[in-house]
């Protein structure tokens, strides 16, 4: 653990992240930055993982086995939604989501 | 001491710069503060003492995923190009809720009794790597296993999504 730092203020400034993330969700229209947005709450919540495991059961590995999980799984995400962007992109000549009335063909 | 201003030097890179993330008006800008704010978790991870954690998020999330972005920002956007800004209805009911959110996660938070463990022993990477492979009792070959497949299927995923032919 980090000396002199108790568990509540590294899991504020996390909260604080995960909010942070919840707004730039609610309020951005480009897909990118929506992405960006998905991405910050991704890792507060790994973040959160990581200081349970090291300063409550500094003698178990789960919390970082999940979230090395989150890490892979939040890789995988950003691949199959850049894919989508691009597509996105081809078909309406802009990545903002209120030109993506239809999603078909 | 040391590690104390160390920790709210990062929490306050991380603060400061996933704030302009989320309201910066070029996309271009917004990916450099991710890149910043995935940076200092990686940092607030080496303070605790994950080594091997840190270095996955400097490698996946801090090259990997930050690289796919600015790809994506490149093939799709003029780099200067401004984003236009959100509804103010809609600022305003987005950062309420943020606000309000953030506040009630914080009072649980403070009011909730954490048990500290004393006991500051670190893991080793090869402890890590033999829990994965583990099919033993606590193992964790099953998630490892579909993780894989997870990522086998994204791939093919991405490749026949963004190389797909229009007729029109």
């Amino acid at each position: 653990m980090i000396q002199g730092v108790g568990i509540t203020h590294v899991l504020i400034v996390s909260t604080l992240m995960f909010f942070i993330g919840i707004y730039g969700f609610l309020t951005r229209k480009n897909l990118i930055t929506i992405l960006i947005a998905i991405e910050l709450i991704l890792n507060s919540v790994a973040i959160n993982f990581i200081v349970i495991n090291k300063y409550l059961f500094p003698e178990k590995i789960n919390g970082q086995i999940f979230s090395l999980f989150i890490i892979a799984v939040a890789a995988a995400e950003v691949a199959i939604a850049i894919a989508v962007v691009i597509d996105f992109y081809r078909i309406n000549k802009s990545i903002d989501v209120e030109h993506g009335e239809t999603m078909k063909y | 001491m040391g590690a104390q201003i160390m920790f709210y030097i990062l929490a306050i890179i991380i603060l400061v710069f996933s704030f302009l993330a989320v309201t910066s008006s070029k996309v271009m800008r917004a990916t450099m503060y991710l890149l910043f704010t995935l940076i200092a978790t990686g940092g607030l991870y080496f303070l605790i003492d994950y080594n091997f954690m840190a270095s996955v998020q400097l490698i996946v999330y801090a090259g990997g995923i930050v690289a796919l972005i600015i790809f994506a920002v490149m093939l799709t956007e003029k780099i200067e190009a401004k984003i236009a800004l959100p509804d103010k209805t809609k600022m305003i009911f987005a950062g309420l809720l943020s606000i309000v959110g953030s506040i009630v996660t914080i009072y649980i938070l403070l009011s909730h009794p954490f048990k500290e463990s004393s006991n500051d022993i670190g893991q080793t990477v090869s402890v890590i790597g033999e829990n994965l492979l583990n099919y033993g009792e606590g193992g964790f070959v099953l998630p490892f296993e579909l993780v894989s497949i997870l990522l086998l299927a994204s791939l093919i995923a991405a490749i026949v999504i963004a190389k797909r032919k229009f007729d029109n």
